[in-house]
C-alpha cells in the first residue's frame, strides 16, 4: 500500500518542476567582437590592471582595482569620450563576499556606448570620490553613503542625503529590515517628545489592514457611532447621518424619512 | 440712512434675527476654516482639485493659506516621511487655538501601502487628530464631507467654553 500524501495544497504547489533545471544566464561575449569596445579596453588597460572584461548586453563590463578608479574614470572621460556618468552605487555583498561590488555607469553621447566599470571593496573601505570628474557623483556618493555607509574620499559634502542627518543604520543593506530596526521604529517619537513618551505613545502599528469593531477607542462603525471608549455590545442603534443641526436652519424645512412615502408597488 | 423709506413690517418682521453668543461665534468659526496649505503626496492633489472651481471650498468659507498662523485646520493630506515628522509638530504648534487636524488618506491615517522604515505610521503618532478621512486618495467629495463634519463638530462645543491646548500627551 502506497504510503499517504496530504493534498491540502496540492494545487499551490508546483505541478512539475525540472531537477536538471539551470537558470539561463545572459551571454558574455567577447570585447574583440566590438571594435569600439576593443580599442576602449586597450586604453584603459594601457593605464591600469583590468581584472575581468567582457560584453553583455551590448554594454562592456571591466573590472578593475578600486584604488584606479579616478584615473580610469578620467581616461573615459577625457579620452574615450565617455561624457556622462549616467548613474552610480553600490551592491550588498557581504554575506557572499564580504564587501561590496561598485558600479560606474558610463555614456558615450558621439559613440552610442555604453560602459561599465566595477570594483569590488571590502567592508569599511572607503572608495575614491569621483565628484571633480562628473558633477552627477556628488549627489549618487552621498546616496551611496546613505544607504550602504560607504565613504567616498575627497567628497565635499559628505553627509547623507536622504535620510536624516542623525539617522542611525544603512537602509539599502540586504540585513537591514524592511520595517526597520529599533532605532528606526521609535525615531520620530524619541526625537519629538523624548524617550520617556514611548510607553504613552506605544509601538507602531503595523498591520494596516487591521479593523476591529470592539474597539471604540480607534474605530468607529459608520452609521453606528458610539461615544469614545464604550463598550461596544454589537447591538448599537443606528444614527441617521444628518448634515443639519436638531434645531433645523432658518426657511429651510428639514426632510423627515418617517413622513415620506416609498412607493412599493412598481406597476402602481 | 436710506433716503427712501423703508417698510420693515412689510414681510412679516423686522430684519433682526436673534440667537446666542455660542451660536454667533459658532456659526463665524464654522463658516471660515482657514486650510494650512499641507499636501505632502499625491493626496494633495485631491485637496487641490477640492479648493479648485469645481468643487469650490470658498463657498464652506474654507480657504488654503501658506502660513500656519493663519489657519485654523491642518489637513494632513500625505505621505509623512520620519524625517519630516519634527516640521509637522513644529507647524502645528505654530498653529493658533483652537485648531483641528484632518487626517486625509490611508497614508496620514496609519501609514497605508508604505510599511517600511521611513513612514510615520499614522501621523497621530505625532500630533492630535480629530478627523480621519478613508481612501487612497480620497476623492475631493469625501474631503468636503469631511470639512462638513468638522463644521459640525465646531457647533456642536460651546464657544464660551475656555479652550484647553491640544496636545497628543
Amino acid at each position: 500500500m502506497r504510503a499517504y500524501k496530504p493534498k491540502d495544497n496540492v494545487q499551490a504547489k508546483a505541478y512539475y518542476t525540472d531537477r536538471y533545471y539551470v537558470s539561463p544566464q545572459v551571454p558574455k561575449l567577447h570585447v574583440e567582437s566590438d571594435e569600439i569596445f576593443a580599442a576602449d579596453l586597450e586604453a584603459i588597460k594601457a593605464k591600469v590592471d583590468v581584472l575581468d572584461a567582457y560584453i553583455q548586453v551590448e554594454q562592456m563590463v571591466v573590472f578593475i582595482n578600486p584604488s584606479d578608479n579616478y584615473k580610469v574614470l578620467e581616461l573615459l572621460r577625457d579620452e574615450c569620450d565617455y561624457t556622462q556618468l549616467s548613474e552610480m552605487s553600490a551592491i550588498d555583498w557581504l554575506a557572499d563576499r564580504g564587501g561590496f561590488e561598485i558600479f560606474y555607469q558610463m555614456l558615450s553621447m558621439n559613440k552610442r556606448k555604453r560602459i561599465r566599470i566595477k570594483m569590488f571593496i571590502n567592508k569599511g573601505e572607503a572608495v575614491n570620490s569621483v565628484e571633480k570628474l562628473f558633477r552627477s557623483a556628488d549627489w549618487s556618493e552621498r546616496e551611496m553613503f546613505d544607504m550602504f555607509g560607504i565613504e567616498a574620499n575627497g567628497h565635499p559634502f559628505m553627509k547623507r542625503i536622504l535620510m536624516p542627518y542623525d539617522w542611525q543604520g544603512y537602509p539599502l543593506l540586504k540585513t537591514y529590515p524592511l520595517q526597520g530596526d529599533e532605532f528606526a521604529a521609535w525615531y520620530e517619537v524619541d526625537k519629538i517628545y523624548g524617550k520617556e513618551a514611548r510607553d504613552i505613545i506605544g509601538p507602531e502599528l503595523r498591520d494596516t489592514a487591521k479593523v476591529d469593531r470592539y474597539d471604540s477607542e480607534r474605530f468607529a462603525r459608520l452609521g453606528h457611532e458610539v461615544p469614545k471608549g464604550t463598550k461596544i455590545t454589537g447591538n448599537e442603534p443606528k444614527n441617521e447621518q444628518n448634515y443639519q443641526e436638531e434645531g433645523g436652519v432658518f426657511m429651510i424645512k428639514k426632510f423627515d424619512k418617517k413622513d415620506s412615502v416609498v412607493v412599493d408597488d412598481p406597476q402602481r | 440712512m436710506a433716503q427712501h423709506k423703508i417698510n420693515y413690517t412689510q414681510n412679516g418682521g423686522l430684519p433682526v434675527a436673534l440667537t446666542s453668543i455660542d451660536k454667533i461665534v459658532n456659526w463665524g468659526r464654522s463658516n471660515s476654516i482657514w486650510a494650512l496649505t499641507y499636501g505632502l503626496a499625491c493626496c494633495g492633489i485631491e485637496m487641490m482639485a477640492s479648493g479648485a472651481s469645481r468643487y469650490d471650498f470658498d463657498r464652506f468659507g474654507t480657504i488654503f493659506r501658506a502660513s500656519p498662523r493663519q489657519a485654523d485646520v491642518m489637513i494632513v493630506a500625505g505621505t509623512l516621511t520620519k524625517k519630516h515628522a519634527e516640521f509637522i509638530k513644529r507647524l502645528y504648534d505654530q498653529m493658533t487655538e483652537p485648531k483641528w487636524v484632518i487626517s486625509m488618506g490611508s497614508c496620514a491615517n496609519t501609514g497605508g501601502m508604505f510599511n517600511t522604515y521611513a513612514t510615520v505610521q499614522g501621523v497621530d503618532r505625532i500630533i492630535p487628530v480629530d478627523l480621519y478621512l478613508p481612501g487612497c486618495a480620497p476623492r475631493p467629495e469625501t474631503l468636503q464631507y469631511g470639512v462638513m463634519l468638522l463644521q459640525k463638530k465646531i457647533r456642536a462645543n460651546k464657544a464660551s467654553r475656555a479652550q484647553t491646548a491640544k496636545r497628543l500627551m
